[in-house]
């Protein structure tokens, strides 16, 4: 697959971590498409059809694990891997975001490089 | 970035630039870099609870200009301005001014050596405003400090 | 092998930016939810909100190498954790603290973005209070070593693909991994992890299908097959299984090593870097409802619309010959854009319009500092934070609020001890209360305190040689003398009281802007600042008048009527008084020309404009004729000149002339001080 195709969805409701995660993303060659909390997110899954998902864990409205729920009971997104970004060391918050189903984990604050290792082990 | 002259000190002007102008028969000038352009004169509306050698503001491309009879700031003899007058707009101490005088004469180097200051004389208006005199070719000049020109606010509030 | 990449430094420069202006917003947000907490509204969606927004400050900090920040954010996010899981419950004393913390954290924002740090060790014990907090929390293994406000631990298993090799060289390993049913339901694939391993050194994959069953038994959510691999790799262990990080659970994971062999060590430079497509279509804006717009952009469009609105109205007036315009075809065309044109400007107004909020909002931990600097106790009530003003105003509002604010705990408001002795509550009270009136936005700060020491004031002034040791003032006089040049009616200049800065500066540079601010005091009660300014340095509704030949503004704000002059409704009194009777009252006449030394007879023909000031006294302004209503744009007369008693602006009318907008507050002002001037028989 060419990366200049490959389109990430991030959802976070810090401006600044938008910002971030989207100049990271673009300088890593993605298409990005964003939503501002889970709900959103959920608006934007309407319309788009991302090749991966990076969202974070505490947000307004729809937190990242019930976003994360939801978009695992959508036919069109079921397989789709998900990154879930965490401040958290605390097992307990990774746990849930996995029983969610979440495919895997950032810890912010990210390093381009480590938030392209990560993709790279889940985006085929 | 050169500064124009903080205009009330005579000894920093030596081997400037200056603008030359006629008001009356006399001839004053001060530092060239404080004209910004040269117009000549149009009506303007009336100032009001100002002093008379305030001609008025006119609109200059949208911002509010005020225009300054010399001859009557210095209390020299007055005419109405006419079309044959000029206007040249100076910036002094962040404000931009209009200076209505009779016309424009030359650009002259002021002399390299210091200017003589104004002698003590009885006018009030010219020991203020003329802070230094010399000649060029038997011509007296006079060199105006741009920044005591306009009305000091308690002026205006008499 | 992937190198930590970073953005370029001018992306992350104006990323910083966006920073501290979320900072700024999360603060906010922090506060409001704290001071509803204070409030007793203790349910679950403030506490979270305050929660969040400490939570999003300490995720982004340590990526512009914020670290007091964030490590002060990571205590108090772990109170807040506390609080919010019900563990800890927001007693006010917890509540104050964490009002306290916020200000720590916009201390630290603050140092962050302006310099110069702060002192290493600042807001230590407020950490340690918040430390304290969650310690009681058991289970909590946050509660580190509160004596080094240390950062979280990193991530121990990231190791990055660059990690030496091991000693003893290149190393086989065989692998074998069965995927369980979870790994593929949380969106994992095999190939990204064998690809990875791949990445590492020279492998090679088999796979075992041995437990698939028939079709007929195949469940497709089920897991039945097996990759073995082995891979030659220098990489360690720790890189190895790094590959597998998110799905350990999900799997079984078995790595061997096998003997180290005598094989040249692989290519392990085979792992290009990633490459970087050219930058693919533009990111899509996060939808929302709000978009932030550069200032600067937006204060030139306000701009460009206001010369569009001059250019217009000089279009008009060249057009206003009727016979022109209808043979032209016109009429419509010009109607629309006079209305066009209107409603842009309204529109463009509108986006700079801001809610005094923005101001209000820091009032409450002024408060707090000053209580804490002086040791009164002090509520603070604000009313009316929504009114909007342009944003050329709300700039404008803070310094003086802020001193009218300290002038009132600081001189105002009374120590407990000596408010219960006088029959008070032990909290004063200050008011902050905005409200629009006359078209101007009027904010008044009102204190229930002991009012001006009138004797006192009298006696500095004489010091300072601001009056007569004779001289003899009235009450309004006497509280006016706060507002004169060099007075300071601090004998102590608290730290946070008057650094220099007098309500005389105060006073002028609100006037500089057409505004106005006014001191009323009631012994013993308290004391009023009233500050009125207008709600746009932009434009101004105003009907243009004709006197002597030349136009005036009149700001439609501060109109009431006009009546025509007929010799029944103008009475004379005394050699030159004259006094119109307007609706049963008698007001008094005001020749502008004459005011304003145009002519220097009265007129005896004209229009009287009825006008009203800000405290609602109203006169009547002669004028020769009323020409029309319009917009104009504000220029200021102030920029290139000095301010003139009655003028409180220019304008550039349709024929290109300036005209100047009339004070009428001041006018009127003027004309009960000439009153008063007058002897009195």
């Amino acid at each position: 697959m060419t990366q200049a195709a490959t389109t990430i969805l991030t959802v976070d409701d810090s401006p600044t971590m938008r910002e971030m995660l989207g100049a990271t993303l673009d300088m890593l060659g993605y298409r990005v498409v964003q939503g501002i909390d889970g709900l959103d997110g959920l608006e934007v899954l309407e319309r788009e059809q991302p090749d991966l998902i990076i969202t974070d864990f505490n947000m307004p409205n729809l937190d990242g694990p019930g976003f994360i729920e939801r978009v695992r009971q959508d036919p069109r997104h079921r397989g789709t891997p998900i990154l879930v970004l965490t401040t958290e060391t605390d097992p307990a918050e990774k746990e849930r975001a996995r029983r969610a189903g979440a495919t895997g984990w950032i810890l912010k604050p990210f390093e381009p490089g480590k938030l392209s290792d990560a993709i790279r082990r889940v985006l085929p | 970035m050169i500064e124009s002259l903080a205009h009330s000190e005579p000894e920093a002007a030596a081997g400037r630039e200056m603008i030359v102008f006629s008001i009356g028969g006399q001839e004053f000038c001060f530092d060239l870099l404080a004209v910004r352009e040269l117009r000549g004169w149009s009506v303007a509306t009336p100032l009001p609870r100002s002093p008379d050698y305030m001609r008025g503001v006119i609109n200059l491309r949208g911002t509010v200009l005020p225009i300054l009879d010399v001859a009557a700031r210095l209390g020299m003899e007055t005419s109405e301005p006419t079309s044959r007058h000029v206007v040249i707009v100076v910036s002094v101490n962040d404000q931009t001014l209009g200076l209505l005088v009779d016309g424009v004469c030359e650009i002259v180097a002021a002399p390299p050596e210091a200017l003589q200051p104004t002698p003590d004389v009885r006018s009030d208006a010219v020991s203020s405003l003329v802070s230094a005199l010399f000649t060029v070719d038997d011509r007296l000049i006079g060199l105006l400090a741009l920044d005591q020109l306009l009305p000091s606010p308690e002026v205006l509030a008499a | 092998m992937s190198r930590s990449q970073a953005l370029p430094d001018d992306v992350l420069a104006s990323i910083r930016v966006l920073f501290f202006q979320d900072c700024d917003d999360l603060l906010g947000e922090l506060e409001t939810a704290l001071l509803a907490m204070q409030r007793g509204e203790h349910d679950q969606e403030t506490i979270n909100s305050a929660f969040r927004a400490v939570h999003s400050i300490k995720g982004s900090a340590p990526s512009f190498e914020l670290d007091a920040l964030a490590a002060f954010a990571h205590r108090f996010e772990s109170a807040l954790a506390a609080v919010r899981s019900g563990a800890v419950s927001p007693e006010p004393a917890l509540v104050q603290l964490m009002l306290r913390a916020a200000d720590v954290m916009a201390d630290l924002a603050r140092a962050g973005r302006d310099g110069p740090p702060l002192a290493a060790g600042y807001g230590a014990e407020v950490a340690a209070e918040l430390a304290a907090v969650s310690a009681s929390v058991v289970g909590d293994d946050m509660s580190s070593d509160v004596s080094s406000i240390v950062d979280f631990d990193s991530d121990s298993a990231s190791v990055s693909y660059a990690t030496p090799r091991s000693a003893s060289g290149p190393a086989r390993w065989s692998i074998r991994f069965t995927p369980d049913a979870g790994l593929y339901a949380k969106g994992g694939e095999v190939g990204p992890l064998l690809r990875e391993l791949g990445r590492l050194g020279e492998l090679s994959v088999s796979l075992d299908d041995r437990d698939v069953p028939l079709i007929q038994d195949l469940h497709p959510e089920k897991a039945y097959l097996t990759w073995t691999a082995t891979l030659v790799t220098e990489a360690d262990e720790a890189v190895i299984r790094e590959v597998f990080l998110f799905v350990e659970d999900d799997c079984d994971l078995t790595l061997a090593r096998a003997e180290a062999e005598d094989e040249p060590a692989p290519d392990l430079a085979a792992s290009d870097p990633p490459e970087f497509a050219a930058p693919p279509a533009p990111r899509q804006p996060p939808p929302g409802e709000t978009v932030r717009v550069d200032l600067g952009r937006l204060d030139r469009l306000v701009n460009l619309v206001g010369e569009l609105l001059i250019n217009q109205a000089m279009l008009v007036q060249r057009l206003s010959d009727p016979a022109v315009v209808k043979a032209a075809g016109a009429e419509l065309p010009v109607d629309d854009l006079q209305r066009l044109t209107r409603e842009l400007q309204d529109g463009v107004m509108a986006m700079r319009a801001q809610p005094v909020k923005v101001v209000f909002q820091r009032m409450p931990r002024l408060v707090r500092e000053l209580e804490a600097a002086t040791g009164k106790q002090v509520d603070l009530e604000l009313v009316g934070e929504d009114c909007e003003v342009d944003r050329t105003v709300i700039e404008r509002l803070a310094d003086p609020l802020i001193h009218m604010v300290r002038n009132a705990v600081d001189h105002g408001i009374e120590p407990s001890a000596q408010r219960l002795a006088a029959g008070k509550p032990a909290r004063g009270r200050i008011r902050l209360c905005a409200a629009h009136r006359a078209g101007r936005i009027i904010i008044e700060v009102s204190d229930d305190g002991a009012g001006l020491d009138r004797e006192r004031v009298r006696r500095q002034a004489i010091e300072r040689r601001l009056i007569d040791a004779a001289a003899v003032l009235d009450d309004d006089e006497v509280d006016a003398l706060i507002f004169a040049p060099g007075f300071s009616t601090a004998t102590e200049l608290s730290d946070l009281s008057g650094r220099g800065v007098g309500m005389d500066v105060v006073k002028r540079s609100v006037e500089s802007i057409g505004g106005r601010v006014g001191f009323t005091s009631r012994p013993g009660e308290g004391a009023t600042f009233v500050l009125s300014m207008p709600l746009t340095l932009a434009v101004l509704d105003g009907m243009t008048v004709e006197v002597c030949g030349e136009k005036l503004v009149a700001p439609l704000s501060g109109l009431v009527e006009a009546v025509r002059l007929t010799p029944e409704t103008v009475k004379v009194l005394g050699p030159d008084v004259r006094l119109l009777s307007f609706r049963g009252q008698l007001l008094p006449l005001i020749d502008l020309g004459a005011l304003f030394g145009y002519r220097h007879s009265s007129a005896e023909r004209g229009v009287a404009l009825v006008v009203e000031d800000e405290r609602g006294e109203q006169a009547a302004l002669l004028v020769d004729d009323i020409l029309d209503q319009r917009q104009v744009v504000i220029r200021s007369l102030e920029a290139n000149y000095r301010p003139v008693e009655g003028v409180a602006a220019a304008t550039i009318l349709g024929d290109g002339r300036v005209a100047f907008i009339l004070d009428i507050h001041a006018i009127l002002a003027s004309q009960r001080r000439d009153a008063e001037a007058e002897p009195k028989p």
